[in-house]
């Protein structure tokens, strides 16, 4: 039994981190998006802007908090706090770092260590479908409903794929408890020195999961929630002040957890070469920064996706998370499922399995960029069937610009 | 195989690793139609930015930019208005008020007949359009690079003639100055004869046959077209360069 200070320390920190890089992220986005479209962002207060953040919060919290007449109130004002309840809980399972000493006592920096904790972070982004959902609901305005009917559509879809992703992560590991997970992965891989990432054996797994935790964070291309072309601000329009600050650091927050998560299920989590250092930096300092650099690099992937990515059609969203995702990760759950019954009937050698789980993962995504760029003429059903030959005069010109 | 692959250090087997993903990073975004699609951002971002930090750090306006408007004058300090009007005129916007007024011996301010002896621009109307550049026959009014001139109310942004005067220049001194002063310079105020000031005969000024006109630097038009080498006549230029223009009767 750990004592209660262990305790708090650990809650303390790991809140603090995930805090302090929800806000970072915001500012670091802004930045980084600008970059992006050739503009600066934000640079007036602080150093490169750094401080933007922290004023707008203070600008958030001293707004009005404007509750129109309408609206369903109890549930107006629980919403927003459903969202960053659960987006703060669904970071309680994350280690953020490894071990760590202090006095008599060693301990991981996580908050619980459950040993459903990988179900624990599933039923979370659930929870947080609630905030949407209520949230749209309770505003008795056309605007919000439709944008959360949408977005509740959407998290529900995209959960199931994610699910079963995660599904394969359990059967792989045998275990659904997050200590578990990291550490089936920080051993060597296919070869001694090859990482142990599940994202190698599990890459078709880990794409889907890496789709579905766009959508499930409601970011650029999949943020139909608050397509802000046809849906004004999707199902937060008509909040305002602190209760509106409260949904977009729901928002943003979960940007961070879905890479902490993506970070902890596929790519090993706080493990990392310590390249012999000694002592407390090996087992404190670089866990740490390992999992901090693997979460940043998510989050900029997911900050690419917003700089280049164009909104996604909602009926093709949602062919993709239906048509293309759910039946790639149920098929990925039955291969993995397959590898490791083969291997607990003693059928295969450790390494070809593995071998055998990277080139199918390979082939699949082979076929997905192959098949996705064909697909985009010939399977539009408004398409027109035959293209219109070329006129003979517009050929003999570009004949003759040819020679 | 097995054996093979396990036989080689663990540290190569990183760097093979490291150096296959990165090769496949780079095939993902020069090959697929997907990742050239995510180049273009990342492309974007080691291009300089494109963003005008513009109180701190304004971008240079063009050569011939149409900024606020100055009063020019001579090397010696006279101005070059002569109060003519003619930027009045031509203004679209109604823009300038000019008051002339006779230069004295005793009170030159100009080397002309006349003097703007008030010379306002109402920046509430002005369009900054140049057409009064166009017209003033001896330089006298240019524009500047300043755009920075806004005002919190409209009679200040009605300009008046010590906002629009030049500054002195360098050897100068302000105005008005005396007829003596002027002919002991012997500067040539209109590029391309030597001439100085009338004098006043009787309180009147002497005719235009003995005292050359102020528009004398003018360009007079021939009716032709100006051939390809022709350098252009700045009549603001002082004593500068100079040289016979066909068809002056002069």
């Amino acid at each position: 039994m750990t004592p209660l200070w262990v305790g708090l320390l650990t809650t303390v920190v790991v809140f603090a981190y995930f805090l302090i890089a929800t806000a970072v992220l915001i500012w670091a986005e802004r930045r980084v998006v600008g970059k992006m479209q050739s503009r600066l962002g934000p640079n007036r207060v602080g150093p490169f802007g750094a401080l933007q953040t922290l004023v707008d919060g203070v600008k958030m919290f001293f707004k009005e908090d404007f509750t129109p007449a309408m609206v369903n109130n109890p549930i107006f004002t629980i919403a927003p706090l459903v969202g960053v309840i659960a987006g703060f809980l669904s970071i309680a399972v994350i280690p953020i770092g490894g071990e760590v000493t202090l006095g008599d006592e060693t301990f991981t920096l996580v908050v619980a260590d459950l040993s459903v904790g990988a179900l624990w972070v599933l039923g979370m982004g659930s929870l947080h479908v609630y905030s949407v959902f209520l949230a749209g609901w309770s505003s008795r305005s056309p605007y919000p409903l439709l944008g959360g009917i949408r977005s509740s559509a959407q998290m529900v879809s995209y959960e199931i794929a994610q699910g079963l992703a995660i599904a394969s992560v359990f059967v792989y590991t045998g275990s659904l408890r997050v200590s578990d997970i990291i550490a089936g992965q920080s051993g060597a891989g296919f070869v001694d020195g090859m990482p142990g990432w599940y994202a190698i054996p599990l890459f078709p797994a880990f794409l889907v999961f890496a789709v579905g935790m766009v959508a499930e964070a409601a970011r650029p291309p999949f943020d139909l929630a608050e397509a802000e072309g046809e849906l004004v601000g999707g199902y937060h329009t008509e909040y305002s002040g602190l209760r509106f600050g409260m949904f977009m650091l729901a928002e943003f927050m979960q940007v961070v957890t879905m890479s902490a998560i993506v970070v902890t299920l596929f790519l090993g989590g706080p493990s990392g070469p310590t390249f012999g250092l000694p002592g407390w930096i090996a087992t404190w300092v670089m866990p740490l920064l390992w999992f901090t650099i693997k979460t940043v690099a998510f989050v900029f992937f997911f900050i690419l996706l917003r700089g280049a990515l164009p909104r996604y059609r909602y009926d093709r969203l949602m062919d993709l998370g239906w048509k293309v995702l759910i039946p790639v990760a149920l098929v990925w759950v039955l291969v993995t499922a397959g590898f490791v019954l083969m291997n607990e009937i003693g059928g295969l050698d450790t390494n070809v399995r593995i071998g055998l789980a990277a080139a199918a993962g390979l082939l699949v995504i082979g076929v997905l960029i192959s098949g996705g760029a064909r697909a985009r003429d010939d399977q539009r059903p408004d398409a027109p069937a035959a293209r219109p030959e070329p006129d003979a005069q517009a050929v003999s010109d570009r004949e003759e610009v040819a020679q | 195989m097995t054996e093979f692959l396990t036989s080689i250090p663990a540290p190569v087997v990183t760097i093979i690793t490291v150096l296959v993903l990165v090769a496949l990073a780079w095939l993902f975004l020069t090959r697929t139609v997907l990742g050239r699609g995510f180049s273009v951002p990342l492309r974007t971002m080691l291009r300089p930015v494109e963003t005008a930090e513009y109180p701190e750090k304004p971008r240079p306006v063009a050569p011939r930019f149409h900024g606020r408007h100055q009063l020019n004058r001579y090397a010696d300090g006279l101005e070059k208005c002569i109060g003519c009007e003619l930027c009045a005129w031509a203004c679209p916007a109604d823009a300038i008020y000019v008051q002339g007024a006779d230069n004295t011996a005793e009170a030159r301010f100009s080397p002309g007949e006349r003097y703007a002896e008030d010379y306002q621009i109402n920046y509430n109307r002005c369009i900054l359009c140049g057409l009064c550049i166009e017209a003033c026959p001896t330089r006298a009014l240019t524009m500047t690079h300043e755009y920075e001139f806004s005002a919190d109310s409209r009679s200040a942004l009605v300009y008046t003639k010590d906002q629009l005067l030049a500054v002195v220049p360098p050897g100068g001194y302000d105005t008005p100055h005396t007829d003596r002063e002027v002919r002991e310079r012997g500067l040539n105020y209109y590029g391309g004869l030597a001439v100085t000031p009338p004098t006043v005969k009787g309180g009147k000024y002497a005719p235009a046959a003995a005292a050359p006109s102020a528009r004398a630097g003018q360009v007079i038009p021939t009716g032709k077209l100006p051939a390809p080498g022709d350098q252009p006549i700045d009549p603001a230029t002082v004593g500068g360069p100079t040289r016979p223009r066909d068809g002056d009767s002069r």
